[in-house]
C-alpha cells in the first residue's frame, strides 16, 4: 500500500519532468531548426522532410548574406544604436535616481510619482506626436530619433533610486566630513556602490534596444540606417525565396542576445523581479 | 514620517543630508539650501527633459489631437468630435476593435499556462535552471526573428503541417496564416509561445514571496495537493496574477508587431488590430487626428479593462488570511 503510493508519486514526478522536458523542446526546437537551416547548402526552410542535421554543414549562407546583402551594415547600425542607447539610458537613470533617493528638496515626491505614474499613460497615443516632434526637429531618419525617445527609462530611474536608497548614511556622512561636494560625492562614492544596479540596467536595456522594432520602423526611412530587426524583415520581403540566407541573418541577430542572456541570466531575472515588485 | 511609496522599504534612518541652517528650517531658507535644490534639479534635468518631450507632451497633446484634423503639412483644424463620429461609421474600425478584443482570449490561456509552469519549476532540482532558461529563450529573441520563424513553421509545406500530415491528423495542409478563420489564433499562439517564460518568472517571484508555512499548515490539516493549490497557493498568488494578467491584457489589446511580421493584417483583415489601424492611419495615410482618435479609443478600452481586472483581483495576497 505504502510502497504503491510511493511508486505512484515517482511516476507522477517522472511525468512532470517529461512534460517539462517536452515544453523545453517546444521553446528551443525552432531555434535549432533555424540554425540547421542556416547551415544547409541546398533546399529551402520549407521542405519535406525537415532537415535537422545538414550534411555537409556549410557557412556559405553566412558568407553569402554578409557579402551580397547589407547585413553588415544592419549589424553595425544595431550595434551603434544599442551602444549609444544603453549609455544614455544608464547615465540618465544614474543621474535622476540619485536626488530622488538621497536629497531633500521641494517637489521631490511629486516628481517621483509623476515619473512612476507615467507608466500608466497610454504610450501608444504618444507615438503619433513623437513622430511629429522629430519631424519638426528634422530628426526623422536619424539614429538619434531611434534612441532618444526611450533614453529616459522609468524602470531605470526606479531601479537606480532603489539602489541608492540601500547605501548606508554613514558612508555619505564620512564623505561629507571630508568635504566632498554633491557631484564628487555622487561620482566617486555613490556611483561605484550602485555598479550592480547599473549592470542590471545595461543588460536589460541591451535586449530592449537590440530587439526594438516598432519605433525604428516608424522613424527610419532609408534602408542603410535600418537596424537588424527592421532590416531582416525588409530582406525577408525582398528575398523570400532564399530562406537559407534569411535564416543565417536571423541566427546572426539572435546569437548575441542568447549569449548575453545565458551568460548573465541572473541580471535578467533580477530585472524582472524588480519590475514585478514594482 | 511619510509612508514609503509603493510599499518599498523606508529609507535608512538619518539618510539624506541635513539642510544647512537651523534644524527643521525649509531647505530653501539659506543660500546653501538653494544651491542644494539647484543641484538636485540639475541631476534630474536630463530625465525630466526627455520624459516631458517624449512621454508627457505627446500623450497629453496626442489625446487632444483626436479633436483635430491634421496631416502634418497644413495646420491642425479643429473638428470637435468629428473623428469619433467618423469612427462609429467606419467598418474597418469595428473590424479592428473586434480583433483586438478577440485577442484578449490569449490572456487566460497564457496566464494559466504560466502559473502551471511556474508551479512546476518552483523547486530546486538538478537542471531546473536550464529548463527555466529554455522557457525564457523566446522572450529575449527579436519579434522579427520569432515572426519569420513561425511564418515558416506555419507554411503550407512547413514543419507543423508536415508533422500533422505524417501523423494523419490532417488530410491536407492547414493554411494557418492564410485562412481568415484561423489566422488570428495562429498569431495568438506565437504571442503565447513568446510570452510564456516572461510571465513564468513573474509568478516565480510571487511564489518565492509566499512563506512555506501556509501550505504546510494546510497539509497538516489534511488538505490534498489540489486543495492546497486552489485554497492556499492561488489566493496568495493573486497579486502576481493581477499584475501579470493586467500587463498581458494591455499588450494583447495593443498587439501589433506579431501581426505586422506574420500576416500584415490579412488575410482580408482577419488579423487587422486597433494598433495596426492606428499605425496605418498615422504613418501611412498621415491622418494624424484620426489616428489619435483611434489611439484614444484603444486607451479607453485599455483603462476600462485594467479597472475591471483590479476590481476582480484586488483582494487576495497575504491579506486574504
Amino acid at each position: 500500500m505504502r510502497s504503491g503510493s510511493a511508486r505512484l508519486r515517482q511516476v507522477a514526478a517522472a511525468a512532470q519532468y517529461a512534460g517539462l522536458g517536452l515544453l523545453a523542446v517546444g521553446t528551443t526546437f525552432p531555434f535549432v531548426w533555424l540554425l540547421a537551416t542556416s547551415l544547409r547548402s541546398t533546399g529551402t526552410v520549407v521542405s519535406f522532410p525537415p532537415v535537422l542535421i545538414p550534411h555537409p554543414p556549410t557557412l556559405a549562407n553566412y558568407a553569402g548574406i554578409w557579402a551580397t546583402m547589407p547585413l553588415a551594415r544592419f549589424f553595425a547600425n544595431t550595434v551603434y544604436i544599442t551602444g549609444v542607447g544603453i549609455v544614455l539610458t544608464v547615465v540618465v537613470s544614474a543621474l535622476a535616481g540619485y536626488p530622488l533617493a538621497r536629497m531633500r528638496f521641494p517637489g521631490r515626491d511629486a516628481i517621483f510619482y509623476a515619473i512612476v505614474g507615467s507608466l500608466m499613460l497610454p504610450q501608444h497615443v504618444g507615438l503619433i506626436l513623437n513622430f511629429v516632434t522629430l519631424m519638426r526637429l528634422h530628426m526623422v531618419d536619424t539614429y538619434a530619433a531611434v534612441y532618444l525617445p526611450s533614453a529616459a527609462s522609468v524602470f531605470g530611474i526606479f531601479l537606480l533610486r532603489q539602489a541608492y536608497l540601500t547605501i548606508p548614511a554613514e558612508i555619505e556622512d564620512a564623505a561629507r566630513i571630508d568635504g566632498a561636494g554633491e557631484f564628487r560625492l555622487w561620482g566617486q562614492i555613490m556611483l561605484p556602490l550602485v555598479a550592480p544596479a547599473l549592470a542590471t540596467l545595461a543588460i536589460i536595456e541591451f535586449s530592449g534596444y537590440w530587439n526594438s522594432f516598432l519605433w525604428p520602423l516608424i522613424v527610419l526611412k532609408s534602408p542603410e540606417k535600418f537596424p537588424l530587426a527592421v532590416g531582416l524583415l525588409y530582406l525577408s520581403g525582398l528575398f523570400a525565396y532564399n530562406t537559407r540566407y534569411i535564416a543565417a541573418g536571423a541566427v546572426l541577430m539572435t546569437l548575441p542576445t542568447i549569449v548575453v542572456f545565458l551568460a548573465l541570466q541572473r541580471y535578467f531575472l533580477r530585472g524582472i523581479t524588480i519590475g514585478a515588485v514594482k | 514620517m511619510e509612508r514609503p511609496p509603493l510599499g518599498l522599504p523606508a529609507p535608512p534612518a538619518g539618510q539624506g543630508p541635513h539642510p544647512a541652517g537651523s534644524p527643521g528650517a525649509p531647505p530653501s531658507a539659506s543660500p546653501a539650501g538653494r544651491r542644494r535644490i539647484l543641484t538636485a534639479y540639475l541631476f534630474l534635468l536630463p530625465a525630466l527633459a526627455l520624459l516631458a518631450t517624449f512621454t508627457f507632451y505627446p500623450v497629453i497633446f496626442g489625446t487632444a489631437l483626436s479633436l483635430f484634423e491634421y496631416n502634418i503639412i497644413s495646420p491642425p483644424r479643429f473638428v470637435g468630435l468629428g473623428n469619433f463620429r467618423r469612427l462609429a461609421a467606419d467598418r474597418y474600425f469595428w473590424i479592428a476593435l473586434g480583433n483586438s478584443v478577440r485577442y484578449l482570449a490569449v490572456v487566460p490561456v497564457l496566464q494559466g499556462c504560466a502559473i502551471l509552469l511556474a508551479l512546476w519549476v518552483h523547486r530546486s532540482a538538478r537542471g531546473i535552471g536550464w529548463l527555466r532558461a529554455a522557457y525564457y529563450l523566446p522572450v529575449v529573441t527579436s519579434i522579427v526573428v520569432v515572426g519569420i520563424l513561425w511564418r515558416w513553421l506555419y507554411d503550407d509545406a512547413g514543419l507543423i503541417n508536415f508533422v500533422l500530415l505524417r501523423l494523419g491528423l490532417a488530410r491536407g495542409p492547414i493554411h494557418w496564416l492564410a485562412s481568415p478563420g484561423i489566422a488570428l489564433y495562429a498569431v495568438m499562439f506565437v504571442t503565447l509561445w513568446k510570452g510564456l517564460g516572461y510571465y513564468m518568472v513573474i509568478y516565480l517571484v510571487g511564489l518565492e514571496a509566499i512563506p512555506p508555512g501556509y501550505a504546510e499548515a494546510a497539509a497538516i490539516d489534511g488538505a490534498g495537493a489540489l486543495q492546497r493549490l486552489w485554497r492556499v497557493t492561488l489566493p496568495l498568488l493573486r497579486p502576481s496574477i493581477l499584475l501579470a494578467a493586467t500587463l498581458s491584457a494591455i499588450s494583447a489589446l495593443r498587439v501589433f508587431e506579431e501581426v505586422y511580421v506574420m500576416t500584415g493584417g490579412g488575410p482580408v483583415y482577419a488579423t487587422y488590430t486597433m494598433f495596426y489601424y492606428m499605425f496605418d492611419q498615422a504613418f501611412g495615410a498621415l491622418h494624424m487626428g484620426y489616428a489619435a482618435a483611434l489611439g484614444v479609443v484603444l486607451a479607453v478600452v485599455t483603462i476600462g479593462l485594467s479597472m475591471l481586472s483590479f476590481r476582480l483581483l484586488r483582494e487576495g495576497g497575504l491579506s486574504y488570511y
